[in-house]
């Protein structure tokens, strides 16, 4: 053997030892990702399993780029089915029983809230990406939870402000009855308020879920505003667009704002049924190069394109992968030390930082349009892109948080 | 709230009425004659739903067809259902067909998901109204879509010729003989368990006929039943059970109830009926149009 293999060797099985010494710090000797999320009702589709395989491929990807935790992460997907209680127990089950270091995702803001309140007794870091509360980063702010991908502030300061500023400056709002609408309606209405704009009435709280709007609708012909303002989600957006469509409110001139839209709901009902109408978004798959090619990677693994919330969830977990490698420990106290203050850039959170006050994960956002069927230029192109807000402006300013950690 | 838009709302609740009907009228018509409590109804409406929309998916069948085709399929499905499952537990305790048709129910919903994701990659489907009844029409008080307008017509046609044919035909005379005395009826040489069999498809039938109905309102999906059915018990519970009236009247009456209602105070509208159904319970235990249990 010459002395270059030799010496080859020798740092291959030095750096081995390291690598293992490294992961050793691990507690019971493995990253244990949980995805708690909807896997059978009306967010299933926008997050769900889609979720589940996106925190996979971010397990698979780390442990590619960081030899020393070859096999050492594992994913589990549980079901929360948007219900605040369920979230609780499971997080609660999850952590206790099968060891988890890490939750994300978290559709539906009631269920998020629930579930990192049992993160937080715990101690383990919470992630929430698709829960879009923003008492997650105010209120109820924690050291363990940080509030990734998008919140109500940014929905409604990315639409409310493009919107009326476009002439759509007297609004009527409906929202789905809890905690995630009843927010997004009060930042909506500052949001459109704030930039000139007015309310014809006061906003109407519809039961969720539900499936039909018609009263709404009626009221909204007889009132006339310039914008029918929609904080449902999911398969209620879809009820309610379809139902917007069905009683010609476009041709009346009442036109739509939407307060959270995913590229799911633009799927289910056709882009026309949806062209013309403004969104706030954090990410969409043909963005950029970057997107597009994580996007591809994505549909070749999972059979459809992702959403931003199953993107959202790759970005997140590896987000906390890479801290835990840096902390080299999944001690939570000193993952978040390494969360807190990052600085960073991927193919979904550009210009990102984790502001160390709330945990709130500042990134670009964009305002997009949906284009008709005819001006889309390929499957899946649904976006046009009006701005993009810069991550310091996108999101609530500090001044305003009531976050005391 | 100014009284046209209180006229709007009193006319959009017939819509609503009109599947709370047809719905309450198939499970008026099952329990009336077979006292069995059909809780897999609302998963037989998505049933009818889902069919239109895979027989258009399929062989490209428009609306028109599916209306009549749909109704036939889950009728069938309906009289299969009846011979090989329920017919078992006719004489048993009426929580085993409980537990039956909630099975079933559970069973139909995360089929028609597996199916539908696995076929069309979607878990919800738009579907279109027929050309000639797409767009909307202005009545003069209101800008109404043409569509539930029709749905509206095409109910109250279909609860007339129901309550004709069971209040004023032979047919409607054995199958209430049945529903009365089937050891009698039998005595008179009328095979009814085969009547029991056919009331049960034509019932099922109608749940199919209000989801094809419902179809191009809502979008197809899964678990549409699930939320309609709970009302629509409510509904049969305050027109008293098995009774046709009753069902059909009290039906359109909480549609329009439910959308006034949603219009003046919308927290409460999901809660109405069921203030109603309590209010009924307690003045008269049978239902607004139900016979007391001894007169039957």
């Amino acid at each position: 053997m010459n002395k270059t293999k030799l010496t080859a060797l020798l740092a291959t099985a030095a750096l081995g030892t390291l690598g293992a010494a490294q992961a050793q710090t691990l507690s019971d000797g493995a990253i244990r990702v949980g995805v708690l999320t909807d896997l059978s009702g009306v967010y299933s589709e926008l997050a769900g399993q889609g979720s589940v395989k996106a925190a996979q491929m971010a397990a698979e990807d780390f442990m590619k780029a960081n030899k020393a935790y070859a096999g050492k992460v594992t994913v589990t997907g549980v079901d929360h089915q948007n219900k605040a209680d369920v979230a609780g127990n499971k997080a609660a089950e999850m952590i206790d029983r099968q060891g988890v270091d890490m939750l994300v995702d978290m559709p539906t803001s009631s269920a998020a809230l629930a579930a990192t309140e049992v993160a937080r007794q715990k101690k383990v870091i919470a992630m929430v990406v698709t829960g879009a509360t923003t008492a997650l980063t105010n209120e109820k702010c924690n050291r363990y939870t940080f509030h990734y991908a998008y919140d109500n502030f940014m929905l409604a300061n990315g639409t409310g402000t493009a919107v009326t500023k476009r002439g759509g400056n007297s609004w009527y709002i409906i929202y789905p009855n809890y905690a995630f609408g009843q927010d997004l309606n009060r930042q909506m209405m500052a949001a459109v308020q704030e930039n000139g704009g007015k309310m014809v009435t006061n906003s109407d709280a519809t039961p969720f879920p539900n499936t039909d709007f018609s009263s709404y609708l009626l009221k909204a012909q007889s009132l006339k505003p310039k914008i029918f303002g929609t904080m449902q989600a999911g398969n209620d957006l879809v009820n309610v667009v379809k139902q917007y469509n069905e009683f010609g409110l476009k041709k009346q001139g009442i036109g739509l704002g939407i307060g959270l839209l995913f590229e799911t709901d633009v799927a289910a009902l056709g882009q026309d049924a949806f062209a013309g109408a403004i969104a706030t978004v954090p990410w969409f798959w043909n963005y950029d190069a970057r997107s597009r090619q994580w996007a591809m990677k994505f549909e070749k693994a999972f059979g459809k394109k992702p959403t931003w919330a199953q993107a959202g969830v790759y970005s997140s977990t590896m987000t906390y992968l890479q801290a835990v490698a840096r902390a080299k420990t999944d001690t939570s106290d000193a993952v978040v030390k390494a969360l807190e203050g990052h600085s960073f850039d991927d193919f979904f959170a550009r210009n990102a930082t984790i502001r160390a006050q709330d945990h709130r994960v500042l990134l670009n956002v964009h305002t997009v349009m949906v284009k008709s069927k005819a001006e889309s230029k390929e499957a899946g192109d649904i976006y046009t892109r009006l701005a993009t807000i810069p991550a310091a402006k996108a999101f609530m300013p500090l001044s305003e948080s009531k976050c005391k950690m | 709230m100014n009284t046209q838009l209180l006229l709007i709302q009193v006319f959009n609740g017939l819509v609503n009425g009109a599947f709370y009907a047809l719905l309450s009228l198939g499970l008026a018509v099952i329990f009336g004659m077979l006292r069995i409590v059909n809780f897999a109804h609302g998963a037989l409406y998505m049933l009818g739903a889902f069919v239109a929309f895979a027989l258009g998916q399929a062989f490209g069948l428009g609306f028109w067809p599916s209306l009549i085709l749909a109704p036939l399929i889950v009728g069938l499905i309906g009289v299969v259902l009846e011979r090989t499952l329920l017919s078992r537990l006719y004489g048993l305790e009426p929580s085993y067909n409980l537990l039956l048709t909630f099975g079933l129910t559970l069973l139909t919903q995360d089929l028609v998901k597996q199916v539908m994701l696995s076929q069309y990659a979607v878990s919800s489907a738009p579907y279109t109204p027929p050309e000639a009844l797409s767009g909307v029409v202005n009545l003069g008080f209101v800008v109404f879509p043409k569509y539930r307008l029709f749905v509206i017509a095409l109910s109250v046609v279909i609860c007339l010729i129901t309550w004709f044919v069971i209040e004023k035909t032979r047919v409607g005379a054995i199958i209430r003989a049945s529903t009365e005395n089937p050891g009698v009826t039998r005595a008179f040489g009328i095979d009814v368990g085969k009547w029991v069999t056919g009331v049960f498809g034509v019932g099922v039938g109608l749940a199919g006929l209000a989801g094809v109905l419902a179809a191009p309102i809502y979008s197809v999906e899964p678990y549409m039943g699930s939320e309609l059915i709970i009302t629509t018990f409510a509904v049969v519970v305050i027109g008293g059970m098995g009774s046709i009236l009753g069902s059909v009247v009290t039906g359109f009456a909480v549609g329009v109830l439910a959308a006034v209602g949603s219009a003046l105070y919308p927290p409460i509208a999901n809660t109405l009926v069921f203030i109603l159904m309590a209010l009924v319970l307690l003045v008269r235990p049978s239902g607004l149009f139900g016979l007391p249990e001894g007169a039957r």
